[in-house]
């Protein structure tokens, strides 16, 4: 019982500086909210129960284009494929004695952060410890969509222009730091930019949405580099 | 055409919801197949480019300034900068950049 109580608080204190960097991204993701026509509440319980970066900001954008619920039940997924392969991993770290309710809870907030500071505990998993983490980390996240929301009616243009790169600013601090240790995963993003220019000029795909090219694009050059280069199991490790 | 905001936020949060629960509840064991290994492992190089790019260009007043953004958080991440950092500097110089071009 003690042994639990002491990783709930060491969760708690590793979760303070997610928490905050989430409250500033979910400020940027909260104005993308907004511009697909949710109020401040829909924009928080849109990311207190999904807690997902770049699969909200996906969906925003498809619901702003006003997709069909199929079209964002399948970007979500794409957008969100990651988590997959996360949880995964996580399997491995849970004690096979662990039962399911504790299954259940961990599954709702496998972030990427969450996830890294969770699997970088020696040792099998106290759930307890990543119970600590989210009751710091979510509240961040929720309370940041519904600040940007509400502070994106009254910010000035400029102002608004100038956070909405925020979320882009994320997703390249992801991509870059593993592109720069893998030539493979450099080239990969290259040529990942250079296909979704190309495919956003190419006027005979008008009809298709945004998102939808997004998908396409995904499982297309993802396959592609999966057949050509297929991971080594040293690789998969340093991306925790 | 009407759609419901909370029937899009219900769909949102199960899908995604599902996506992390099943390996946690059903996968007691590594997945092994070395092509599926590999494509989830690429998934969010590609998505979160593809998301980028162009798309960084057209959030901003003018394409130039989300052009200097997306360079400079290229270089910012590139050196290691954190997550924050680099998100917090792309914003700066799109407010920046826009003093002088807008």
């Amino acid at each position: 019982m003690n042994d639990n109580r002491a990783c709930f608080l060491r969760g708690m204190k590793d979760g303070i500086p997610i928490a905050t960097g989430y409250f500033a991204v979910a400020f940027t993701l909260g104005i993308t909210a907004r511009s697909a026509g949710f109020s401040a509440i829909q924009a928080m319980v849109a990311s207190l129960t999904n807690n997902a970066s770049a699969g909200e900001y996906a969906a925003f954008a498809l619901i702003a284009a006003g997709a069909s619920y199929l079209e964002v039940a399948v970007m979500t997924l794409v957008a969100n494929a990651r988590y997959l392969l996360m949880s995964c991993a996580l399997s491995q770290k849970l004690h096979p004695s662990i039962p399911l309710g504790h299954r259940l809870l961990i599954g709702y907030d496998v972030t990427d952060e969450i996830f890294g500071i969770s699997v970088a505990r020696p040792g099998y998993l106290n759930p307890w410890y990543t119970y600590g983490a989210m009751a710091v980390a979510i509240p961040g996240w929720g309370l940041g969509t519904l600040f940007g929301v509400i502070m994106g009616d009254i910010l000035p243009l400029r102002a608004v222009s100038a956070l909405s790169v925020g979320l882009y600013g994320m997703f390249l601090a992801i991509i870059i730091p593993p592109a720069r240790k893998s030539r493979i995963i450099a080239g990969l993003v290259a040529v990942s930019f250079a296909a979704s220019y190309a495919v956003s000029r190419f006027s005979l795909l008008d009809g298709i949405s945004s998102g939808m090219k997004t998908i396409l694009l995904t499982v297309v050059l993802s396959l592609a580099a999966a057949i050509l280069f297929p991971v080594k199991e040293e690789e998969q490790q340093h991306d925790a | 055409m009407t759609h419901n905001i909370w029937l899009y936020i219900l769909v949102m949060a199960a899908v995604t919801y599902l996506i992390r629960v099943t390996p946690l509840v059903l996968i007691r064991r590594e997945i092994t197949n070395k092509t599926i290994r590999s494509f989830l492992y690429y998934v969010p190089y590609v998505t979160l480019a593809v998301m980028t790019f162009p798309a960084i260009t057209e959030a901003t007043q003018t394409p130039l300034s989300g052009f200097l953004a997306l360079a400079a958080g290229i270089v910012l991440a590139w050196v290691g900068v954190s997550l924050f950092g680099v998100a917090v500097v792309s914003c700066l110089v799109v407010l920046i950049a826009e003093f002088f071009l807008v």
